[in-house]
């Protein structure tokens, strides 16, 4: 017998993982790893409401979908934009990326 | 303890301990390959929630496409001698305070919903088949589907421009 | 209920038996059934690849018009066991500089990816894993760990050429995936589900899928070979260019596992493509007796592996642009072209007798198919008009 309070504590634990890589590191990709870790603690969150409530209603799952769309952009225009920078200023490392124009 | 709570656990293990190695390793690479052990891990636990297509999907998209992303971007911006020194920056407690205070605080906003320890009821009808009917259905969400695909549109020709060596 | 017409639950009943006679606990009984028979299948699916090695040798050497291995045992049958023998006695080299997990995970995760593949193919009416109402998503997903798998391959073994070799490989799988789903989606509109067991009872109660689409199961083909990277599109393990590519540094078992796992994807493509269009174990007296439906098959898979090596062996090898020119300018507009018309298509048509059906959607799919090869006639032409008289 698995209450929602499993589910819901796994995902604030992942959530604030996530946050503190998103927050706490150097590399700029490490961050967007963070990002993704909390983009997936949300899913979770939001498909255990759907099981745990009424399950006709599809909007977490339809929710959830869209969050994986937008997460697959988000990371390619990001990516994108870091191998930019790499290109221009050969480092990824956000405390040296601070100016606007070298 | 029934089949059902041993499998949460372990699955649950498994994403906390990637998550946190994926947080913490310094090789890069490393921290891409322990993204995809929680992926994994977090698309067992969408199959124990009866949400199927939401598993394999999760699978297609994040394993198959988001992370190997993730693996080709750190090695094509990649300098050797950086994967030995420390990977945080200098305002790691702050991150850490802020991190804990914030599981603590959904920990506790979670708590005071009234259905926090609710069990979980009965699947209604076919999951799959009403996510799909959700998905074309005009009082459905047809309109938020199709928005999506323009946005993927969207960041695919964005990534191709910005990605492009002239 | 006995053997014959059900032999899964006659088995599992008959293990179930056995365990609480021996005083366990029914729940832990249930488990270790269920673990018995994984292990069952798993060794199943592993006999028969060591069985593939042999027919791949005898099949490559006649179309190469020599005889094969046939010293070691009747036609040479028992030929792949002195090759695990000496596999296993090599030498097993790990680089200098490969990071050792990822290196010897790899392997594994690759041979894995395909017998994860086994648990949603429906062998007979009664023989199957399990019925997932996703298979057919499931095959996609279970390509995207063998595409991390060959990267992770690549990575690890710290060398130029397995990293290019592991680059062109994954831009060839994440390529192929598009019109490989596209042309999956074709039996799924057919069928109504996405689940193998579904599609192949309608094919069995109606008619054969490969008469109602042909151009389909043509798409299907080309695009699951170059998804399994054999040849024609194997450019990344031409020896001539790129020296094996992203399995140069693997030496013994290790290389034994990725050859196996070639080996064994290729004859699960060919069980797709029986199970998916040409009526998977449908056949005279298949639903009374499941193993004969599970010999139909085999036979059927085995046909469809035969296809697969008879273009392998007689193709020459297409070149990386190429490979993915041909991918996006041409399968991809064509699948999702033959997925509209198609559905198009079963819609007008659905009303009317199944012969006429099947006749009207052989020749849609035949429109289709001239239609294509028009286009490409004049868009060669005007290719070669622009070259002028070269």
């Amino acid at each position: 017998m698995l209450p929602l309070a499993a589910y819901l504590s796994l995902s604030a634990l992942l959530f604030s993982l996530g946050l503190y890589g998103a927050l706490a590191r150097k590399n700029a990709i490490a961050i967007l790893l963070g990002v993704e870790l909390m983009l997936n603690a949300v899913n979770i969150n939001l498909v255990s409401f759907w099981r745990y409530g009424n399950t006709a209603l599809m909007a977490g799952q339809v929710f959830a979908i869209i969050v994986f769309a937008v997460a697959a952009s988000e990371v390619a225009v990001g990516l994108a934009l870091v191998i930019n920078i790499y290109r221009r200023r050969s480092s990824i490392n956000a405390d040296e990326i601070d100016l606007m124009k070298w | 303890m029934t089949a059902e709570q041993i499998i949460f656990y372990l699955t649950a293990a498994l994403i906390l301990v990637s998550a946190l190695m994926v947080v913490t390793t310094r090789n890069l690479i490393h921290a891409a390959l322990w993204l995809v052990s929680t992926l994994f891990g977090v698309a067992v636990l969408y199959a124990t929630l009866d949400a199927s297509f939401l598993a394999v999907v999760q699978v297609v998209v994040y394993i198959g496409a988001i992370a190997i992303m993730f693996i080709f971007a750190v090695m094509l911006t990649r300098r050797d001698l950086l994967d030995k020194v420390p990977q945080t920056n200098t305002s790691w407690p702050w991150a850490a305070a802020a991190s804990a205070l914030m599981a603590g605080g959904l920990l506790f906003a979670g708590s005071q919903l009234n259905a926090f320890g609710a069990a979980r009821p009965a699947l209604s009808g076919d999951a799959l088949q009403g996510l799909s009917l959700a998905l074309v259905s005009a009082d459905g969400f047809v309109l938020p589907f199709e928005v999506a695909s323009i946005l993927l549109l969207a960041a695919m020709v964005g990534a191709v421009y910005l990605a492009y060596k002239k | 209920m006995n053997f014959w017409t059900d032999p899964i639950a006659a088995v599992a009943q008959g293990l179930m038996q056995t365990f609480t006679g021996w005083g366990m606990a029914p729940e832990v009984a249930g488990i270790v059934t269920n673990l018995l028979g994984v292990v069952l299948m798993i060794t199943a699916i592993m006999v028969l690849d060591i069985f593939l090695v042999w027919v791949e040798r005898k099949v490559v050497a006649r179309f190469q018009d020599r005889l094969g291995p046939n010293r070691v045992g009747p036609w040479g049958i028992f030929q792949p066991f002195p090759d695990i023998i000496k596999l296993i006695l090599k030498e097993d080299i790990t680089p200098t500089g490969a990071d050792k997990v990822p290196f010897n995970l790899a392997p594994i995760l690759s041979l894995g990816s395909v017998i994860f593949l086994w648990a949603v193919v429906p062998v007979a009416s009664r023989i199957y894993g399990v019925d997932l109402n996703v298979a057919l998503l499931y095959l996609v997903a279970s390509g995207a760990i063998g595409t991390l798998s060959i990267i992770m391959a690549g990575w690890s073994s710290n060398n130029k050429y397995a990293l290019v070799g592991a680059y062109r490989m994954v831009a060839n799988m994440v390529s192929y995936e598009i019109p490989l789903a596209a042309s999956l989606l074709i039996p799924t509109l057919l069928a109504g589900s996405m689940s193998l067991n579904a599609i192949v009872e309608m094919q069995a109660k109606g008619v054969w899928l490969f008469l109602v689409t042909p151009l389909g199961a043509l798409l299907f083909l080309v695009a699951a070979i170059a998804e399994l990277g054999r040849s024609p599109f194997d450019l990344n393990e031409g020896e001539s260019e790129i020296v094996a590519g992203f399995h140069i540094e693997y030496s013994g078992m290790k290389f034994g596992l990725f050859y196996a796992g070639e080996l064994l994807h290729a004859f699960t493509f060919g069980g797709f493509l029986a199970a998916l269009f040409f009526g998977g174990w449908h056949g005279p007296w298949a639903e009374e007796y499941p193993l004969l439906g599970a010999f139909y098959f085999v036979a059927k898979a085995m046909l469809g592996y035969w296809v697969i090596m008879w273009i392998k062996y007689t193709v020459p090898r297409i070149r990386i642009d190429h490979m993915l020119a041909f991918n996006w300018k041409f399968l991809t507009p064509l699948a999702f072209t033959l997925l509209v018309v198609t559905v198009l298509a079963h819609r007008l048509l659905m009303s009317l007798p199944l012969g006429l059906y099947v006749a009207g959607m052989f020749l849609v799919n035949l429109l289709v198919a001239w239609a294509t090869l028009e286009v490409l006639r004049s868009s060669a032409r005007r290719q070669r008009e622009a070259l002028g008289t070269r």
